[in-house]
């Protein structure tokens, strides 16, 4: 199971990274191995306004469906079109593979992401 | 839940386990896509032994069997298979079954797990002078070897030449790999495979012969889960009892009215479905591809283009072997000959086209 030291994370399962006033979100390693093989990703609206907790996208797998959530309120600013026609790139590499960037609204909600040592602790809880 | 004596292996080759049916099996091990895959190119090992059994026997076990079914068992022969729905009064389905014809006064019928209690008890009730009925489910175990290499593969195992075991055939007190088994040219994925069924004691040592190489093989079979297993027998356009078939459907509006014969004698059903045949059917099932993106599921609702609701998807998903979203829904007949409706997913009314079924062809060895 892979874990990136330099990234931020929510409790579920994003991974955050950021630059300047910008955010790049995605699911984390152990996201696409619980999914199993992901076959469709919907994506939101480039230009729509989100809070954090707010559904960002949608993640099919063979067997189940699973959301995506802002972990911090922002401004979609870019979708993944890739994952279109390839959803299957959010598990082989589902750190390389970002599912949005984000205008962050306010960057002091980035204190309230998970470092990548509290966010192993919540993944061995889950195990 | 219930475990198959196959659970520790499961557990050593990765598998995900989960409820189905009171049993805890694996829905897959590395990946359903992969294990899919295997099937459609290679081999893939199911373990299937959550399946029921039950023997008929006595001297009046063919008329028996022609009474609960609705397809014609006098058609086959010892050493022969049918598949047929067994129907209820109104012409709804108690289970979908597979009967292996030993003779005349013997036969094997194989439930789905999910019915198993049901079928039996069902059986019973309907049973008369000269048969008896027997629950043998904990005598047997059974694994499915799939794909264009399972002869191959399976063939290393015994003297038999497998090649001349036809399709929906079976021998029993088989020996495969030095353990005793029944083994039938049967499957549920579409491609060429047995099934084999043994003793509980035994299952999990022909896992392991099945599973060994040497270092002149290259080929096992890959284990595949219960997820792989729908994506085949989707993309096969197979029925699954509680998607295409259930007591309130019949077998004709579930698109398998080529194994109801109405010209046979007396069965459980029969008049209900004369008469649903006569009148003309009111709804059918249909295959379909999504146009719209989008992944269709049991129950989401089927509307036509003018956005009338006409009917209910029975099963969907991503077909792997096509690379697109499909699906088979039961819809109201004449509605429109369009060849296209709507899914509704999410909210959202979603295009797709009718297709003819199966999606992927079967390619059985004759």
């Amino acid at each position: 199971m892979e874990f990136l030291n330099e990234l931020k994370y929510s409790k579920d399962h994003e991974w955050i990274k950021v630059e300047g006033n910008k955010a790049y979100i995605g699911i984390t390693d152990f996201a696409q191995h619980s999914l199993g093989d992901i076959v469709f990703v919907e994506l939101p609206e480039e230009g729509a306004e989100l809070n954090a907790g707010d559904t960002i996208a949608s993640i099919e797998s063979v067997k189940s469906a699973s959301d995506v959530y802002m972990p911090i309120g922002g401004t979609i600013i870019e979708v993944n079109t890739k994952l279109e026609d390839a959803p299957q790139l959010i598990n082989e590499a589902p750190y390389e593979n970002y599912i949005v960037v984000i205008e962050m609204t306010d960057s002091e909600e980035i204190e309230n992401l998970l470092d990548v040592e509290s966010y192993k602790s919540i993944c061995e809880e889950e195990e | 839940m219930k475990r198959t004596p196959l659970y520790e292996l499961h557990k050593e080759f990765g598998g995900r386990m989960v409820d189905f049916a009171g049993w805890e099996m694996p829905i897959q091990y590395t990946s359903i896509i992969k294990e899919h895959q295997a099937v459609r190119t290679n081999a893939g090992i199911f373990d299937v032994s959550h399946m029921g059994e039950a023997l008929v026997e006595g001297s009046e076990a063919q008329n028996f069997i022609n009474r609960i079914i609705t397809n014609d068992i006098t058609r086959i022969r010892d050493g022969q298979i049918i598949y047929s729905p067994m129907c209820n009064e109104k012409g709804g389905v108690v289970d979908d079954v597979i009967i292996y014809k030993y003779n005349d006064q013997k036969f094997l019928i194989v439930l789905n797990a999910s019915n198993t209690k049901k079928d039996v008890e069902w059986l019973l009730m309907n049973t008369f002078d000269g048969v008896g009925v027997t629950d043998i489910s904990s005598e047997y175990s059974q694994l499915a070897i799939q794909g264009p290499k399972a002869q191959e593969i399976l063939q290393r195992h015994t003297e038999y030449d497998l090649s001349s075991l036809k399709f929906f055939r079976f021998i029993d007190d088989f020996m495969l790999g030095g353990i005793k088994c029944l083994i039938s040219r049967t499957g549920y994925t579409g491609e060429d495979g047995f099934e084999v069924y043994t003793s509980p004691k035994d299952a999990a040592n022909l896992w392991n012969k099945i599973m060994s190489k040497d270092a002149s093989e290259q080929d096992v079979p890959m284990p595949a889960g219960l997820g792989a297993r729908d994506t085949l027998r989707m993309e096969a356009a197979l029925p699954l009892y509680g998607h295409e078939l259930n007591d309130d459907i019949t077998p004709l509006e579930a698109g398998i009215s080529n194994f109801v014969k109405l010209s046979k004698p007396d069965f459980i059903g029969r008049d209900k479905l004369i008469t649903i045949s006569k009148s003309g059917l009111k709804r059918e099932l249909t295959g379909f591809v999504m146009e719209d993106r989008g992944i269709p599921r049991a129950g989401y609702k089927v509307y036509s283009l003018d956005g009338e609701q006409i009917g209910v998807v029975t099963s969907g998903g991503y077909s792997p072997s096509t690379s697109q979203n499909i699906g088979m829904a039961i819809v109201k007949k004449g509605w429109n000959t369009d060849s296209e409706y709507c899914i509704q997913i999410r909210g959202k009314l979603l295009k797709a086209s009718v297709v003819k079924l199966p999606f992927y062809r079967k390619s059985y060895k004759k």
